[in-house]
C-alpha cells in the first residue's frame, strides 16, 4: 500500500472517497473504496432502494484519479514549476463520463488513473472504475487543477 | 508567417473551446478568450498544447501566462516560429 499520499488530501469524513492507493507513478495511479452502507446519501437515493448516485461514483473517480495524482506529481516535484500551499485545493474542471453498471453499498470499486498530460498545473487523465468482479463501472476524461497554487519562484520573492 | 495567417490559424485552434461561433467569427488582436469568447479558463492549457502541435513550437510557463488575448498568443506564437528552438 502506498497511503503516505493520503494525508496530503483536503476531504474529511463523509466526503473521503479513497480509502487505499496500491499503486502510483509519474504516468498513473490505482486507488480503491469500499462503499459504506450507512453513507448519508443512501438514504435518500433512493428511498428503500439504495444506489450510489452517479455523482459520487464521479466524485470517487477524480479524488482518486486526479487528486491523488495531483498531489503525488506536486509533491515529488515532478512539475517544478509550481506548488501547493495551505491556500491552495483542487478542483474539478471537466468530466466526460459513461456509466456502465450500477453500485450498491458496501460494494468495493478500483480506480485506475492514466495520465494523458499535466502541464500549467492541469492534470488530464482517462479513469475507469471496475469492480470487484473486474467489470467496468464506470469510464471517462477528468481534468482538474490546483486552485491557488503558487509558482515557486514566487516563494522566496 | 505573419501576424494575419497566424491569426486565421489560431481561429481553427480556437474554434472546439469556445460556444460564442458570432464572436469567434469576428475576432480580433483585442478579444480576450475567457471574457470575450467565454473559454473555460482550464482550457487555455488545451489550448496551447493544440497551438504547440499547429505550429510545431514549444511555449512554456512564462510564455503560456501571456496567452490571454489573441494579441498575446500572436505574439508568443510569432516569437516562437521566428526563432525555432
Amino acid at each position: 500500500m502506498m497511503n503516505k499520499i493520503l494525508k496530503y488530501l483536503p476531504y474529511k469524513s463523509s466526503f473521503l472517497f479513497v480509502d487505499n492507493i496500491t499503486s502510483i507513478d509519474e504516468n498513473g495511479v490505482t486507488g480503491d473504496y469500499t462503499l459504506k452502507s450507512d453513507s448519508y446519501f443512501y438514504k435518500d437515493h433512493f428511498p428503500g432502494n439504495p444506489v450510489t448516485p452517479g455523482v459520487i461514483i464521479t466524485e470517487i473517480m477524480a479524488q482518486i484519479g486526479l487528486v491523488v495524482l495531483g498531489i503525488h506529481l506536486m509533491v515529488n516535484g515532478v512539475q517544478k514549476d509550481i506548488v501547493m500551499d495551505e491556500g491552495s485545493f483542487p478542483l474539478l474542471t471537466s468530466t466526460d463520463v459513461s456509466f456502465f453498471k450500477i453500485v450498491l453499498p458496501g460494494e468495493k470499486v478500483t480506480v485506475i488513473s492514466k495520465k494523458q498530460y499535466f502541464r500549467f498545473g492541469k492534470l488530464k487523465c482517462l479513469i475507469v472504475m471496475h469492480n470487484e468482479g473486474g467489470e467496468p463501472i464506470a469510464k471517462g476524461m477528468f481534468s482538474g487543477i490546483i486552485k491557488n497554487a503558487v509558482k515557486k519562484d514566487q516563494i522566496n520573492e | 508567417m505573419n501576424r494575419k495567417e497566424i491569426l486565421i490559424e489560431l481561429k481553427k485552434v480556437l474554434a472546439p473551446y469556445t460556444e460564442s461561433k458570432a464572436m469567434l467569427d469576428g475576432i480580433n488582436e483585442e478579444t480576450d478568450l475567457i471574457k470575450d469568447l467565454n473559454i473555460n479558463s482550464a482550457n487555455l492549457v488545451d489550448i496551447i498544447i493544440d497551438a504547440e502541435a499547429q505550429y510545431n513550437i514549444e511555449i512554456d510557463f512564462d510564455a503560456a501566462e501571456k496567452m490571454y488575448n489573441v494579441g498575446n498568443c500572436i505574439d508568443v506564437i510569432s516569437e516562437k516560429i521566428n526563432k525555432p528552438a
